[in-house]
């Protein structure tokens, strides 16, 4: 078998933010109680349990928040299938949904000083300090399609959107860095 | 005639020489001018032509109210039209063309319409257009559209790009003027966020041209050391040349921001929108100046005092030598001293008011001004297109002229009115000042955001504070309220400022006040539409009362301005005309913009290759490698056909079906929605989705299945696969993917919060190959794997293993009527088995197919598809599925719906097939006629045509439709209409064409 290919094949726009593709990654759709869902994390990813709109971890192990009764797992891409085992096994006998969907999504990853302001110019969503601390994990829209994203760093953040729109959220994304900053944040 | 003054221009740089072209003649302006102001500066007073009479005209105003001089701007790709040159910086290589010509600016066919304007009044075009009906396709049309429209579109291929930014703020302050700027200083003092926004290119407004002191300082002094205030609070983001160009609902406001139009070509967006979310707004509009309505107001030479002393003062351009300055009010007197301070004459001040003893007349009178009080002009007289003198005559007469003054300029003031547009846009209302003879908001009842609490306040001359220390003190106090109300707390404080006193005005709507009717119609009140005083009164006459009639009666405040000068004036000689009070006749309605934005701004990153998203599938690039002509199904693009060189697509489609049918074909199936859903409720939950029974589905079996909305009507099919005793995977149309998910979501968190079901739309998580045809599963077979024998995954069932070493599920579904599989493989790995499916399947020829022949193929099986056979009003009887419509279930969605009488009725059209009888193929929609005519006189029906196709396996035309009492009338002849007129003759038959009893799918 070999690699697994990513929607964008591993482009990369450089400019004052830079846009890369990061490649396929494991991601599990796990629905839930939250109340009844730590073990099954731990066990699935090592990972704690994310509260409200955060992020645990990030990329090859972690747990973001996704909604009331949603979270979002991630692990290496390879591991994907051990790990939806993990968390079915460990919530054997409760109601709960869980889905591998590495490759329903595309993840990339950006670098650079500038990243509230790029991504303003695309998600209608407050990207202040305040309203998006690091480790926020914002369900929003780029552009015309939905995404999700947060922020490592100032420099670092890392943004998920669907499989078949990867090529229209990289070209947004690289056209927005090509105006330049705006210089809001 | 106008030139540049050796000194003087607050905004320019000497020592930065600029050129520019204005019509094909090259000129020279400097850095920081306007195009305006550089045009006067080489002489060219006549900048454009009216609308409707194209009559020569000059600038009148100074800023974004300018209703004449208007240009198209840029050359190619970047020519804009309608540009106003008072907006519009000047940079080196502008080249700009006057507007609506013909064929020239100096001489201009169209100007004939000027002398015949006695013919044509206002609501001409309605009164006399109308009749006889030819005569306008062929005769006035022609002739209006070559006279009339301002400018030319602009070409396609604009080479800049616009981008949009969304920021959040706790106050947006709109206008940079002092009142801004104070009520931005007051808020820098909190933690509030703070977004300052300055339509020009400098701060400050008309305070520095006006010379008040402010704090015992000059007011320029004063705004610079303001601008230092604000730059260095962290919490106060200031943007010029920024437009605030709207407010709407829930504080949410845009702004239009210019960032290289000054210097075209530079790295960066053309223009930004910002779609701002603000806690409260304050509007720091600031007011503009109304021109005065005497005969011969239009002409070139003539415009707005605050315009010919911004000219003088910020770029040291003199309209003309010899000025008359004619006003209603004190404030006029302040151009007469800068036309006297830059050394021009001011040849008299006439003052329509019968005494002017404020300051500032005694100060023109001191100065040795001439000033002439109860007077007015009386008539404007040219030689050529230069203004030469005016007639004086007496404001209480009827104009008998009492004295000619020579002068090359003429500056007017009918007083100023606020900019109310932002505070109107969302519900604020206004009062009529009697003081000030101008509409001003009324604080009492304000714009209201969602907890009925004002979320607008307007700050200085905007909320109608005309003194500058009562600018000042009102933009404070609008901050300290507007940020109380966001949690902060803030003091107020009023500058102390002087140099503003000014004496009472008087109402002058028209000049003189007994002007006779010829007078009346040179006296203009739209500049750039050509409404005169006459046609405002000529509408009152013929019964027009309301002001938005009479609005889109005259045409006036429709041009690109929207009526920035002419909108009181108007409502004032029309409240003059009903013998009514100002406020009784009220305002036409404020709407956004404020000023014209740029169409390229509003696409903003929605144009070229993020037009719109377009899904691709994981086969994307091959297909596009491989010949395929793209069909849009929702946002995806699908292969329609892969045509070979030289083939046409219907050749195309043929051999895909035939080599389908024959031997092997392959068709991309990873757009079909596949949404999972579990729980120990889902059965019970699919058994109320679907019309048939889904619960009954044993793990390992595949069901096809109809899904109806609560009103009984098709709206979704499809295969449902039941993967363990809690999960099925439905399968839904590729178009209604998402739909249906957020369909089953709505009936779960709404309805039946209580039951235990789980969805996760996982369509994108799988490639999906159907390998269709007689040698399908010899290929599976070669790939290698799993068992896709006959005895082992028989029809309608589905396993999960491996195929050439990939993890797949495979399905045995057929929706062509051949031997089938779909193979779902993870996304990331379905571009390499379909090159391995297309790489082993050679030697049976394996042909990819699209969706024509996917269409083709099913219609020749007599499978219904939705949006072809369904349309929103088919209910699933209509289409002979009764067999998938339990008859044991309680309920399910749709079913009451389907009991009411005209659903149960057997007078609904049903599917029948269709074939005519020469071989042809039916035109699709084309309906079956019936004897006789509807009470409309249109051809009664009897049906129409679903879906038709040449279907190349019958080589005859099929197709389906919806026929009355149609399964009853097998062999019955029907006539459908063709658009030529003629009809058409084809037979009912069995909508299944090819293999009626399934063999070739169950081998």
């Amino acid at each position: 078998m070999s690699d697994p290919r990513s929607a964008v094949g591993g482009a990369v726009y450089e400019g004052y933010v830079t846009v890369k593709d990061s490649g396929a990654h494991g991601m599990i759709t796990l629905r839930g109680d939250h109340a009844e869902l730590a073990e099954a994390v731990k066990a699935a990813v090592g990972s704690g349990m994310p509260t409200q709109r955060r992020i645990e971890g990030g990329l090859g192990g972690g747990a973001a928040w996704a909604s009331p009764d949603e979270l979002l797992l991630f692990c290496d891409y390879a591991d994907a299938a051990g790990a939806l085992e993990k968390a079915r096994k460990s919530l054997e006998g409760n109601h709960f949904l869980v889905a591998d969907v590495s490759d329903a999504r595309a993840v990339f990853a950006l670098e650079g000083s500038g990243i509230r302001d790029l991504l303003a110019k695309l998600c209608p969503a407050d990207l202040s300090p305040e309203a998006l601390p690091h480790g926020e994990f914002r369900r929003s829209h780029l552009g015309q399609v939905a995404a999700a994203f947060w922020l490592e760093s100032e420099e670092t953040a890392t943004v998920i959107c669907f499989r078949s729109v990867a090529p229209y959220v990289y070209d947004l994304l690289s056209e927005a860095v090509k105006g330049g900053p705006i210089g809001i944040f | 005639m106008s030139t540049r003054l050796s000194t003087g221009g607050r905004l320019i740089d000497r020592a930065k020489p600029v050129s520019f072209q204005f019509n094909g003649r090259k000129m020279q302006g400097f850095q920081g001018d306007n195009l305006a102001a550089a045009l006067l500066a080489n002489g060219q007073v006549v900048m454009g032509r009216s609308f409707k009479y194209h009559r020569p005209r000059g600038v009148v105003a100074s800023g974004a109210e300018e209703p004449n001089a208007l240009v198209g701007l840029g050359e190619g790709g970047r020519f804009e039209p309608n540009q106003r040159a008072t907006t519009t910086e000047l940079f080196d290589g502008l080249t700009a063309i006057s507007q609506n010509h013909w064929p020239s600016l100096d001489f201009d066919v169209g100007a004939v319409n000027s002398s015949l304007s006695r013919f044509l009044p206002a609501g001409f075009y309605y009164k006399t257009f109308i009749h006889p009906r030819a005569a306008w396709k062929h005769l006035f049309e022609p002739f209006i559209r070559k006279s009339a429209g301002l400018g030319k579109p602009s070409n396609p291929g604009d080479p800049d790009t616009y981008e949009h930014a969304y920021v959040h703020v706790d106050l947006l302050i709109v206008g940079g003027g002092i009142a801004g700027l104070q009520a931005a200083l007051t808020a820098a003092k909190t933690d509030a966020k703070v977004l300052l926004l300055e339509q020009e290119a400098h701060w400050g407004g008309r305070a520095p041209v006006d010379g008040a002191e402010i704090d015992g300082v000059a007011a320029e002094e004063w705004i610079k050391n303001a601008l230092q205030t604000l730059e260095a609070a962290p919490n106060v983001t200031l943007r010029k040349r920024c437009m605030g160009s709207g407010v709407y609902d829930h504080g949410y406001a845009l702004a239009y921001e210019r960032c290289t139009d000054h210097m075209p070509g530079a790295a960066g967006p053309r223009h930004r929108l910002w779609r701002i979310r603000a806690g409260q707004i304050i509007t720091a509009t600031g007011a503009l100046e109304r021109p005065l309505s005497f005969s011969g107001n239009d002409r070139p030479g003539v415009m707005l005092a605050s315009a010919l002393r911004d000219y003088i003062v910020n770029y040291g351009v003199s309209p003309g030598d010899r000025v008359v300055v004619v006003t209603n009010n004190d404030d006029a007197y302040r151009t007469a001293l800068a036309v006297k301070d830059s050394g021009l004459t001011v040849a008299c001040i006439i003052d329509a008011r019968a005494s002017a003893d404020g300051p500032l007349p005694q100060a023109c009178r001191d100065a040795g001004i001439r000033v002439e009080t109860g007077k007015a002009i009386a008539g404007v007289g040219m030689k050529g297109k230069a203004l030469k003198f005016v007639d004086i005559c007496a404001q209480a007469g009827e104009g008998s002229v009492l004295e000619t003054v020579g002068c090359d300029a003429v500056a007017m003031s009918g007083g100023w009115s606020p900019v109310v547009h932002l505070w109107s846009h969302c519900g604020g209302k206004l009062l009529w000042s009697e003081d000030n003879f101008h509409f001003y908001p009324d604080v009492t009842r304000f714009p209201t955001d969602h907890k009925g609490a004002q979320y607008v306040r307007t700050a200085g001359i905007a909320s109608g504070a005309m003194l500058t220390h009562e600018v000042l003190g009102n933009a404070s106090e609008s901050a300290v309220a507007a940020l109380e109300q966001l949690g902060h707390s803030a003091e107020a404080w009023r500058p102390s400022a002087t140099g503003s006193e000014e004496g009472a005005m008087a109402p002058v709507w028209v000049m003189p006040q007994g002007a006779s009717k010829a007078k009346k119609s040179k006296m203009w009140l739209d500049f750039q539409n050509d409404v005169k005083v006459s046609d405002v009164e000529l509408a009152a006459q013929e019964g027009y009362q309301s002001v938005e009639h009479t609005k889109r009666y005259t045409t006036l405040g429709m041009a690109t301005d929207q009526g920035k000068l002419s909108n009181i004036n108007g409502l004032a000689v029309l409240s003059g005309a009903l013998n009514q009070p100002i406020p009784q006749t009220g305002t036409t309605t404020f709407r956004p913009p404020y000023t014209p934005i740029s169409m390229g701004v509003i696409a903003g990153p929605g144009t070229g290759k993020t037009f719109q998203p377009l899904r691709k599938t994981p086969m994307h690039g091959w297909h596009e490698a491989n010949g395929a002509d793209w069909e849009p199904v929702g946002q995806w693009r699908r292969p329609y056909c892969y045509t070979k060189s030289g083939e046409s697509r219907e050749a195309a489609v043929s051999r895909e079906i035939r080599n389908t049918r024959d031997s092997l074909g392959l068709l991309d199936a990873s757009t079909l929605g596949k949404i999972l859903v579990t729980g120990p409720d889902a059965g019970k939950f699919l058994d109320m989705l679907y019309t048939n029974m889904m619960s009954t589905l044993k793990p390992g079996k595949c069901r096809y299945g109809l899904m109806c909305n609560e009103n009984g009507f098709l709206m979704d099919d499809g295969v449902v696969a039941r993967l363990d005793e809690n999960s099925f995977l439905v399968h839904t149309t590729s178009g209604g993917a998402d739909h249906m998910h957020a369909h089953m979501e709505d009936w779960l968190q709404c309805e039946w919060w209580d039951w235990k079901v789980y969805t996760a739309n996982l369509t994108e998580q799988y490639a999906q190959i159907a390998v269709v045809g007689p040698n399908a599963r010899k290929l599976l077979e070669k790939l290698g794997g799993m068992d896709v024998s006959k005895e082992a995954m028989a029809f309608m069932e589905h396993a999960d293993g491996e195929l050439a070493e990939l993890p797949v599920r495979v399905y045995r579904i057929s929706f062509s009527g051949e031997l089938s599989y779909e193979i779902a493989v993870p996304a990331n790995r379905g571009l390499e088995l379909w090159e391995k499916i297309v790489e082993a399947g050679a030697e049976w020829n394996i042909t990819p197919y699209g969706t024509e022949a996917l269409h083709v193929m099913r219609a020749e099986k007599g499978f219904i598809m939705i949006g072809d056979e369904t349309d929103g009003t088919v209910i699933p009887q209509d289409l002979n599925l009764s067999w998938a419509i339990s008859k044991k279930k309680e309920d399910f969605l749709g079913k009451r719906a389907q009991a009411r009488s005209h659903m149960a009725s057997a007078e609904r059209w049903k599917l029948v097939g269709l074939e005519t009888i020469d071989g042809s193929v039916l035109p699709d929609g084309a309906y079956a006629l019936a004897e006789g005519t509807n009470e409309n006189g249109q051809r009664n029906t009897q049906g129409r045509v679903t879906s038709t196709y040449h279907s190349p396996t019958l080589g005859r035309g099929i197709a389906m439709g919806l026929v009355l009492h149609g399964p009853d009338r097998m062999g019955e002849v029907l006539k459908f209409n063709k658009v030529d007129g003629s009809a058409v003759e084809a037979k009912i038959v069995d909508p299944v064409f090819y293999d009626k009893d399934g063999e070739k799918q169950n081998v």
